[in-house]
């Protein structure tokens, strides 16, 4: 129980670390999330399948892959909501199961379904967000603020979760993300249920979002890749079967053909 | 941390409906057992006048009513603490705690704190009825004090125990379902135990609630309840961890 103890007082120390970290790596951007060998079953079948990647500040990266590919399962396992078989995550060089509180500080996650308290009014929850992810109080009214600010929810502050729209929980969601400014936001389909306008929108919000952090999202929309990636990768069957920058997939066409060559080569080979 | 989580806990407790329709009730059952007991004990007042030594008035009404207030408890509480973690898993809001900077011992206590302090607020409506008792007669204040700790003691008991289920399942119905199982089972371990110093009610937290309904305030009691309440919150801990850590 000590242990613990001490490691949540560390949390205090991870501005330091933060800085060491950048000045040792200061020629290219620093890595701020990588995984390596990531594995995990469900039903003694294969869900994700030895995958590694790796993500640096000021990066969007595009999850793509079909249905049932594995990527919310990877997604999940990057953000310590699901505990991987074996492998290794390293978050702002904290170690997600050795250092979580650390490693979790960094990362802020919108899943496949928003984890939304429907009974809450939004400034509610996403002050509770805030709490949670320990942002001094004197910070909180302005941290709330920029983050409505962001999402476009300025004037459903007072409004029950419940009772709000498809989009705009799902604004809220990403507002609870990126509550606390973190290193890392991971975003799992990020624009689903949204409507033509809030998906121009969100899409300059990740782009911003790109110019101070990094940012993996999940998503099936090919054209959404090409505006706002900047790099690709592709899972099938669980396995890692493209990585490379989203210019370079255009090289052969248009996203569509590239990715379809490349899944249905990834098909072939497995 | 853990206030933000008991203020949250708290809170969603509160703005529910259904907490306000089963703490209604409550009141109402606990009234109508309170006036059936004043007017038992106003039937035999005159008989037990002639007594030496005369059981008063808080023996007689108080004491018996803890003692269905605890019943009523150990039956209201797994309801609430079905929503505390099974819930939020079922509606996926879980991950927002699992993906949070916080560790399951922030959780757990958070959680625990925000039920116990809607559980004292139950218990102070009862204490606020049963205190209308000194408007016609003199209260044993010692009695009445030994009562509210015992209940408040056996209601964290069964809010740990509750929480220790919740944390178990998936289903919020089979964790509510596993608590008043259990409690039962332990209040029934009392009820039967043969002889009064047994193994068996040494294990039942209704048997150690029984001395301070009588208004014995034993410390080995105490230590007891400490311990059961602190058992079931680490082995709520070491789940929620083991869950965290470990893939399965």
């Amino acid at each position: 129980m000590t242990r613990r103890f001490g490691a949540i007082r560390d949390i205090g120390l991870y501005s330091d670390n933060m800085h060491e970290y950048n000045t040792a790596t200061a020629m290219s951007p620093p890595v701020t999330l990588s995984a390596q060998n990531l594995v995990r079953h469900r039903d003694h079948r294969v869900v994700v399948d030895n995958v590694s990647l790796e993500l640096r500040r000021g990066e969007v990266l595009g999850l793509l892959g079909h249905n049932g590919a594995g990527k919310s399962t990877t997604l999940q396992m990057l953000t310590g909501a699901l505990p991987p078989h074996s492998g290794k995550i390293q978050v702002c060089g904290f170690d997600l199961l050795d250092q979580p509180l650390q490693a979790k500080a960094c990362i802020g996650f919108l899943p496949e379904h928003p984890p939304l308290y429907r009974d809450m009014r939004v400034d509610d929850f996403l002050l509770f967000a805030a709490r949670l992810h320990r942002i001094p109080s004197s910070k909180l009214a302005a941290s709330l603020e920029l983050s409505k600010q962001r999402c476009g929810l300025q004037d459903y502050g007072r409004k029950l979760i419940g009772a709000l729209s498809k989009g705009y929980q799902q604004r809220v969601g990403i507002a609870q993300a990126i509550i606390h400014n973190p290193a890392v936001v991971v975003l799992d389909e990020p624009t689903v249920g949204l409507d033509p306008a809030q998906i121009r929108d969100i899409r300059a919000l990740i782009r911003e979002l790109g110019n101070s952090s990094s940012v993996i999202l999940s998503t099936h929309l090919l054209n959404e890749v090409e505006s706002i990636c900047d790099r690709v990768i592709i899972l099938q069957k669980g396995r890692l079967i493209y990585s490379g920058s989203s210019a370079e997939m255009l090289t052969n066409g248009n996203m569509e053909e590239a990715f379809m060559l490349i899944t249905k080569n990834g098909a072939a080979a497995t | 941390m853990i206030r933000t989580i008991a203020k949250k806990e708290l809170h969603s407790l509160v703005s529910a409906p259904s907490t306000w329709w089963m703490l209604a009730l409550m009141q109402f059952l606990f009234a109508w057992f309170y006036f059936g007991r004043i007017d038992d004990y106003l039937q035999v007042q005159a008989q037990l006048a002639q007594l030496d030594n005369a059981p008063g008035a808080t023996i007689s009404v108080v004491s018996p009513l803890c003692s269905v207030l605890a019943l009523m408890l150990m039956m209201l509480i797994p309801l609430f603490t079905m929503r505390l973690i099974a819930e939020e898993r079922r509606n996926r809001t879980w991950v927002l705690l699992l993906t949070a900077p916080v560790s399951a011992f922030h959780i757990v206590l958070g959680k625990f704190i925000g039920l116990m302090l809607l559980i004292v607020f139950i218990v102070a409506c009862c204490v606020a009825m049963l205190s209308t008792l000194m408007l016609g007669t003199h209260a044993d204040i010692g009695l009445m004090l030994a009562n509210i700790l015992g209940v408040l003691l056996l209601a964290a008991s069964y809010a740990a125990l509750g929480l220790y289920f919740s944390a178990l399942n998936r289903q919020p119905v089979i964790a509510a379902a596993g608590a008043l199982g259990v409690s039962f089972g332990l209040w029934l371990l009392d009820l039967t135990a043969s002889d009064s110093r047994g193994l068996l009610r040494a294990i039942s937290p209704n048997s150690h609630f029984q001395n301070l309904n009588t208004g014995m305030v034993n410390s080995a009691d105490l230590i007891y309840f400490v311990l059961f309440i602190a058992t079931l919150l680490w082995l709520t801990i070491r789940q929620l961890n083991n869950e965290r850590r470990r893939a399965s």
